[in-house]
C-alpha cells in the first residue's frame, strides 16, 4: 500500500544530549539520502540507504546544500521489521531544539510531512505491528493527542496572526466566487481583464505571505517561548526589570496588548533563549476589590507559567505579602532577584532562604537594576537552568510552528502557480484549484475547515440567477 | 367486491424529468415497468424556465446521454436556440444550453415512453408504498444488529383501492407532494402549472418512517409575445454552428433557423415598487415555511440582497414555437397580481405587457436525502428509490441524471446484479449524487461546475470517454456504440503519441513559420507536442509543419489537443484523483456499529450513524467529522477484521 512519507521529532525536547527525528514512509531512504553525508560518502565512495541493510547504522553529517547542520548517526529500518512496518530512517542529532527544529524543517523541505499526532501509532497498528488488545488504547490516544494539538495551534498562535490569515483567506474566497459566479453566469459577469486585477490581488496576498514565513522562521507566530511570569510587591522593580532586559537586548519581537491592562507581554531572546515575559500587577495583601482582580490575574499566570522571576526589594521587609507569594511559588520553578542591592540592604539572602526551606529548586541573584548589575549573572542562570533541562517549555509549540510554516509555504507554493497560469494565458477557471488550495491551507493554521465556504461565499456576494 | 391488482416488476411515481428517465432505463433492461402520472398532459413538463443545460447542467445532459438516456436526445430534437457558454474560457467549463420548445419537448418525450416496449404509462394518484418487514442475513463477522431488520418494497397501492404488485419503486413525484402555490395573498393547492397534487402519499411515506421536509421554488410570469416591444431589448442570438447534445445525433440535422431570446433590464422604479409592496410578499410576510434557493432568487430577494446594484438583467425567450408566451426570465416572483403587472411594466419593453400566467412560489415536500444509499435507494426500505427534486435538488437536468441511475440500480437490484455508483472523479452525477446523500442541504440542490473538484477531467467533450463503457456495462448502450467509443479512443491515443514522437528541426521553413505566427523560434529540435502546448498554437494550426499528419475527425482532433495543451494540469487532476481513490476504496463494513467507538466523538458518531457512509472516503465528507475522527474509525475497522 502506498503512504505518504511522515516525520516527527521522536524525543523529548531539551532534556537529554541527542534528540531523534524519525521519518516513516514510503520515501523515508530517498528523503534521508538527500540530506545526509555519509563519512564513505565525504571519502568518494557510493552511499544510498536504499543499498544499506536493514537495522544498521551509519555515522555522517546532515547537510543542508553545502552547510553542515549537524554530525549525527542514522539508524535504517527496512519494511516491515520497523515500528510501523514502513521504511523509517531515524536521526540521532545532538538535541538543542535549534537543531531538532532544522533538521525537521529540512525533511519537511524534502518531502516528508509534520506526522499527525499519534500517527506513528497508527500506522503501526493498521500495518498490523500492534497487538489487537491495544486498539482501544490506540484509539484513546489518536483522539486526545489530536484534540490537544488543535487546541494548542489555535491557542498558541497570536491573536494578530490569526486576523491577518482571516483577511487573506476573505480575499481570497471573494476572487473564487467572483471567478465561479462568472462561469455560472456568464451572461451576467464579465471577466475581461480580471487576470490583471488579480495579479494585484494576488501580489499583495504573496507579499503578506513572505511576512508571515518571515514570521514562522523566527517564531513571531506564535506565542512562544518560556512562559515566563515576573511577581513581586509594587514598587519591587519588576517593570524597570523588563525594561532593562528589553534594553539589554533590544529585541522587542512584538509587543501584544495584553488581555487586560494590568498585564503587560513581551517577547524576547535572552542569550539563545526565548522568553515570554508576562509582568504582572504588584501583589500586595489588600481588601480592595479593583487591586484584588489584578492580583488574581497573577496568580492565574503564575499558575501556567513555566518559569517564575520573583522580584524581591532587598531594601524593604518581607510581609504578609510576600507570603501570597510564596503560596504562587509552590511547585513552581522560580528565580528569586534581590534587587536595589545598591541600598541599604534589610533583606538578606539567608533570611529569604529561611523562608524558602520547604522549596528546593530555585536560584537567587542580587542585582541593582538602576546600577545595571547582576543583569549577566541572570542571563548566565537562565541559559544554564534552560540547558540542563530545569526549565523548558512545551514542545508542542515547535510542532505547532513547523505545520503552519508548512501550509503558509503551501499557500505560497499555490498562489504562485494562479500567478504562473495568469501569465501563461490559461482562463479564469484554471486558478481556481490553486487558490482553493491556498484556501485550505491557510485554514489549517486557524483550524477552519473549507466545508461549503465557496458556494456560500457566491451566493452572499454575487447575485446569481436567471 | 374483486380487487383490481396487478403485477410489475417497477413501478415509477412521477413523469417528470426523473420519471422519464428511470422509466426508460428499467424497461430498457428488460423488466416490465408502469410509470405513474396524476396528468398524462404532464409527462416531461418544463414547468418553469425554458432551457435544457447551461454552466455544469450541460455536463449533466451529456452524461446522461453517454449512459443512454434520453434526455440529450430529446432536447437536440425539440431546441428553438443553442448555445456554448463560456467558449472563451477553458474546455472544462464549456457548457451547452438550449431553449427548448416546451410543448414539443414535452410530446416528444412522452411519445417515446408510449412506444417503449415493456412500459404502461398510467393515469392516477399513488397514494401508498406497501412493505413487508423482513431481516436480512447477517454479514460474515457481523452480528443481527438492528439495523438488520429491514423493511421491503411489495407494491404500490393507488386512489381507486387498486394495487400494482412490484419488485422495486421509484418516487420522482417532483414537486407536487403536499404543493401549495403562492401568489401574493392568494394560495392555491395545487402542482406546478395548476397541475393536480398528491396529497395522500406524504403521510403514507412518512408513516414508513421517512422523513420529509419543505422545500420552496419559484417561477415568473409569461407574457403575450404581441404586448411586448422588442425594439427597446437586446436581442439573443445562438451560435452560429450549432453542436447537439446527443452523441447519436447528427450534427447536421440540428443547424435549423434559430428562434431569438431578448435582453432588458430592471431598474430603480422597478425596485421602488418591490420595496413598497414587500409586505404582501409572502416570503417576507412569514406564510411560506418552506427553504427557497439561493441561487435563483426572486425578483424580491435580489433587490433586497443586494440593494447596491440599480438593475438585474431580464431575458424573455420563447416558450415554445407554436404559442405567443414568452418567458420572463431573472424576475419569478410571488407578489401579488396587480404589483407583478405594475413591476413588470417598468421594465423596458415591457411598458404594455399583458401577462398569461402569473408568476408564482410553490411549496412541497421533499425528503432529506441523507436518508438513501448512493445508489438513491433509502437505506432501510429495500427496493424503495426516489430521484429528482423530491430528493431535494432542483432543476429538470439534476432530476434526468438522478432518474437514471435510480432507474439501473433498480433494475440491477431486481436482476441480482452489482450496482453501479458514479463517484466524484467519473462524472458530475457522481458529485450530485454525493453531494445530495452525504452532506447538509439546506435549499434546493442545484449543480456548479464549483461543486466538481476535478472538473478538469470532467468536461462536457469526454463524456462518452468517460462513460460511455458504463453504459454498455449497464446494457442501455449497444455494443456499436460502445466499439466506436472505443476506435475513437485508440485514435487519440495514438494521435497524441506521434505528436510528442515526431519532432521539427530548427529549419528555415518552421523558423518563418513560427515567427509568422507570433511565437519564438526554436532553438533546436522540438517536438510538435511541445509546440502545440505553447499559447499560439493549437493542433490545427501547426499542420503546416506536420507533414504526416493523417485526417482524422473533429471530436479527436479537439481530444488531441485538449489533452496536449492542458497535458500539467491534467496531470495534476489526475494524481489527486489516484488519492481521492485510495480513501473511496477503503470500505467501512456494513454491519459496523458507530455506537461502540468510543474513541470518536459524539458528534461526529451520530452523524455517521446517520450517514452510514460506505467508504472511508465518504466518511471525510461528512461535515463534524474530523481527520482525528478518521483515524480512529479506521483503526476500529482493522481491529474488527483482525477480530
Amino acid at each position: 500500500m502506498g503512504t505518504d512519507t511522515i516525520a516527527a521529532i521522536a524525543t523529548a525536547f531539551s532534556e537529554s544530549g541527542i534528540g531523534i527525528i524519525r521519518i516513516s514512509g514510503d520515501d523515508a531512504f530517498q528523503i534521508a539520502d538527500k540530506i545526509f553525508l555519509s563519512k564513505k560518502e565525504k571519502a568518494g565512495e557510493l552511499f544510498s540507504f536504499e543499498n544499506e541493510k536493514t537495522y544498521t547504522m551509519h555515522y555522517g553529517y546532515i547537510i543542508d546544500g553545502r552547510s553542515v547542520i549537524d554530525e549525527v548517526l542514522v539508524s535504517v529500518m527496512r519494511a516491515p521489521g520497523s515500528y510501523t512496518a514502513e521504511n523509517v530512517v531515524e536521526i540521532n542529532c545532538h538535541g538543542g531544539i535549534l537543531i531538532l527544529q532544522k533538521i525537521m524543517e529540512l525533511v519537511i523541505k524534502n518531502g516528508a510531512r509534520v506526522a499527525e499526532p499519534g500517527e506513528f501509532t497508527k500506522r503501526a497498528f493498521l500495518n498490523g505491528r500492534i497487538d489487537l488488545s491495544e486498539a482501544e488504547a490506540v484509539m484513546d490516544l489518536i483522539q486526545s493527542k489530536n484534540e490537544f494539538a488543535l487546541q494548542a495551534s489555535v491557542n498558541q498562535l497570536k491573536g494578530s496572526v490569526s486576523s491577518v490569515i482571516k483577511k487573506l483567506r476573505s480575499e481570497i474566497i471573494y476572487e473564487m466566487a467572483f471567478i465561479e459566479s462568472a462561469l455560472d453566469d456568464p451572461e451576467n459577469y464579465n471577466t475581461d481583464g480580471y487576470g490583471e486585477r488579480l495579479s494585484v490581488v494576488l501580489d499583495g496576498i504573496d507579499k503578506k505571505l513572505e511576512e508571515l514565513i518571515g514570521h514562522a522562521n523566527d517564531g513571531r507566530m506564535l506565542k512562544e517561548g518560556i512562559r515566563t511570569v515576573i511577581v513581586g510587591k509594587p514598587n519591587a522593580g519588576k517593570s524597570s526589570f523588563l525594561n532593562e532586559l528589553l534594553e539589554e537586548e533590544k529585541a522587542i519581537v512584538t509587543d501584544v496588548a495584553g488581555t487586560t491592562r494590568d498585564i503587560l507581554e513581551e517577547d524576547i531572546r535572552l542569550g539563545g533563549v526565548s522568553l515570554h515575559i508576562i509582568d504582572t500587577a504588584g501583589i500586595r495583601k489588600t481588601e480592595d476589590k479593583v487591586e484584588k482582580i489584578g492580583v488574581d490575574k497573577a496568580r492565574k499566570y503564575a499558575a501556567e507559567a513555566d518559569l517564575i522571576i520573583y522580584i524581591v526589594d532587598s531594601s524593604v521587609d518581607l510581609d504578609e505579602s510576600d507570603e501570597e507569594i510564596l503560596e504562587i511559588l509552590k511547585d513552581k520553578r522560580f528565580i528569586v532577584l534581590l534587587n536595589k542591592s545598591d541600598l541599604k540592604t534589610a533583606v538578606t539572602e539567608e533570611k529569604i532562604k529561611q523562608k524558602l526551606k520547604s522549596f528546593s529548586d530555585y536560584e537567587m541573584i542580587r542585582i541593582s537594576i538602576l546600577q545595571h548589575q547582576g543583569i549577566k549573572e541572570f542571563e548566565e542562570t537562565l541559559k544554564q537552568m534552560f540547558f540542563k533541562g530545569k526549565v523548558s517549555f512545551n514542545h508542542e509549540v515547535i510542532i505547532t510552528s513547523m505545520r503552519h510554516k508548512e501550509a503558509l509555504l503551501q499557500a505560497r507554493e499555490s498562489v504562485s502557480m494562479v500567478k504562473q497560469s495568469i501569465g501563461s494565458g490559461m482562463s479564469e477557471d484554471f486558478y481556481s484549484v490553486d487558490l482553493m488550495n491556498a484556501y485550505a491551507a491557510l485554514g489549517r493554521i486557524i483550524g477552519e475547515e473549507v466545508g461549503d465556504d465557496l458556494v456560500n461565499e457566491i451566493f452572499e456576494k454575487f447575485c446569481m440567477g436567471k | 367486491m374483486p380487487e383490481f391488482r396487478e403485477k410489475a416488476d417497477v413501478c415509477v411515481i412521477g413523469a417528470g424529468h426523473a420519471g422519464c428517465e428511470a422509466a426508460l432505463a428499467c424497461a430498457r433492461l428488460g423488466l416490465q415497468t408502469v410509470i405513474f402520472t396524476v396528468n398524462i398532459e404532464s409527462i416531461a413538463m418544463m414547468p418553469c424556465n425554458p432551457h435544457i443545460g447551461g454552466s455544469s447542467k450541460g455536463h449533466l445532459v451529456r452524461e446522461i446521454d453517454a449512459l443512454g438516456g434520453e434526455m440529450g436526445k430529446n432536447i437536440d430534437k425539440t431546441f428553438l436556440q443553442s448555445k456554448m457558454l463560456n467558449r472563451s474560457k477553458g474546455p472544462a467549463v464549456h457548457s451547452l444550453r438550449c431553449q427548448a420548445d416546451k410543448a414539443e419537448y414535452s410530446r416528444c418525450m412522452r411519445m417515446i415512453l408510449e412506444n417503449q416496449d415493456n412500459l404502461t404509462i398510467k393515469q392516477t394518484e399513488v397514494c401508498d408504498i406497501l412493505m413487508e418487514d423482513y431481516q436480512r442475513e447477517p454479514d460474515e463477522g457481523g452480528r443481527p444488529v438492528e439495523h438488520l431488520k429491514r423493511k421491503k418494497v411489495a407494491g404500490v397501492k393507488i386512489l381507486t383501492g387498486g394495487i400494482y404488485e412490484c419488485k422495486a419503486v421509484i418516487l420522482c413525484t417532483g414537486t407536487y407532494l403536499n404543493a401549495r402555490c403562492l401568489c401574493g395573498e392568494a394560495i392555491t393547492y395545487t402542482g406546478p402549472n395548476g397541475m393536480q397534487s398528491s396529497t395522500h402519499l406524504s403521510s403514507a411515506l412518512e408513516k414508513a418512517g421517512i422523513r420529509l421536509r419543505r422545500f420552496k421554488t419559484g417561477t415568473p410570469a409569461r407574457m403575450d409575445r404581441r404586448s411586448i416591444d422588442f425594439s427597446k431589448m437586446e436581442e439573443q442570438f445562438g451560435d452560429e454552428r450549432v453542436i447537439p447534445f446527443s452523441y447519436e445525433t447528427d450534427p447536421e440535422d440540428v443547424q435549423i433557423k434559430q428562434e431569438l431570446c431578448y435582453l432588458t433590464y430592471t431598474n430603480e422604479k422597478t425596485h421602488d415598487i418591490i420595496r413598497a409592496n414587500l409586505d404582501r410578499s409572502p416570503i417576507y410576510a412569514g406564510v411560506i415555511e418552506g427553504t427557497g434557493p439561493r441561487y435563483c432568487p426572486s425578483i424580491e430577494d435580489k433587490v433586497v440582497k443586494f440593494s447596491d446594484k440599480n438593475r438585474h438583467q431580464v431575458f424573455i425567450e420563447p416558450e415554445g414555437k407554436y404559442t405567443n408566451e414568452m418567458y420572463v426570465d431573472g424576475m419569478s416572483s410571488s407578489l401579488p397580481e396587480d404589483v407583478q403587472l405594475a413591476m413588470y411594466r417598468t421594465v423596458p419593453g415591457l411598458e404594455h405587457c399583458r401577462i398569461v400566467r402569473n408568476a408564482y412560489a410553490i411549496e412541497y415536500d421533499c425528503i432529506d436525502p441523507g436518508q438513501l444509499n448512493l445508489t438513491l435507494e433509502f437505506k432501510h426500505i429495500e427496493g424503495l428509490f426516489s430521484a429528482g427534486q423530491f430528493n431535494g435538488s432542483s432543476g429538470y437536468e439534476e432530476a434526468a441524471a438522478q432518474g437514471l441511475m435510480a432507474g439501473i440500480n433498480a433494475a440491477r437490484e431486481i436482476q441480482g446484479k452489482d450496482q453501479i455508483i458514479l463517484d466524484r472523479s467519473q462524472a458530475y452525477i457522481g458529485v450530485l449524487i454525493d453531494d445530495l446523500v452525504t452532506k447538509e442541504n439546506t435549499e434546493p440542490y442545484r449543480m456548479m461546475t464549483s461543486r466538481a473538484e476535478y472538473r478538469l477531467l470532467l468536461r462536457q467533450d469526454n463524456a462518452d470517454l468517460r462513460l460511455r463503457k458504463m453504459g454498455y456495462e449497464a446494457g442501455l448502450i449497444s455494443k456499436k456504440q460502445y466499439d466506436r467509443v472505443c476506435e475513437k479512443e485508440k485514435q487519440i491515443d495514438i494521435e497524441i503519441k506521434r505528436l510528442k514522437r515526431t519532432t521539427v528541426g530548427a529549419s528555415k521553413e518552421v523558423q518563418e513559420f513560427m515567427v509568422s505566427m507570433g511565437s519564438a523560434p526554436l532553438r533546436t529540435g522540438t517536438s510538435l507536442a511541445e509546440i502545440i502546448c505553447r499559447p499560439e498554437f493549437t493542433y490545427e494550426s501547426v499542420a503546416a509543419i506536420d507533414k504526416e499528419r493523417k485526417p482524422l475527425s473533429e471530436a479527436v482532433i479537439e481530444q488531441v489537443n485538449i489533452s496536449i495543451k492542458y497535458e500539467g494540469y491534467i496531470e495534476r487532476q489526475i494524481r489527486q484523483v489516484e488519492q481521492f481513490k485510495k480513501m473511496e476504496k477503503k470500505l467501512i463494513p456494513d454491519h459496523i456499529c458507530y455506537e461502540d467507538i468510543s474513541g470518536i466523538r459524539i458528534e461526529a458518531r451520530q452523524k455517521l450513524a446517520k450517514y452510514r457512509p460506505v467508504s472511508i472516503g465518504q466518511a471525510s465528507r461528512i461535515s463534524g467529522v474530523s481527520p482525528a475522527d478518521i483515524s480512529v474509525l479506521l483503526v476500529y475497522i482493522e481491529q474488527m477484521k483482525r477480530k
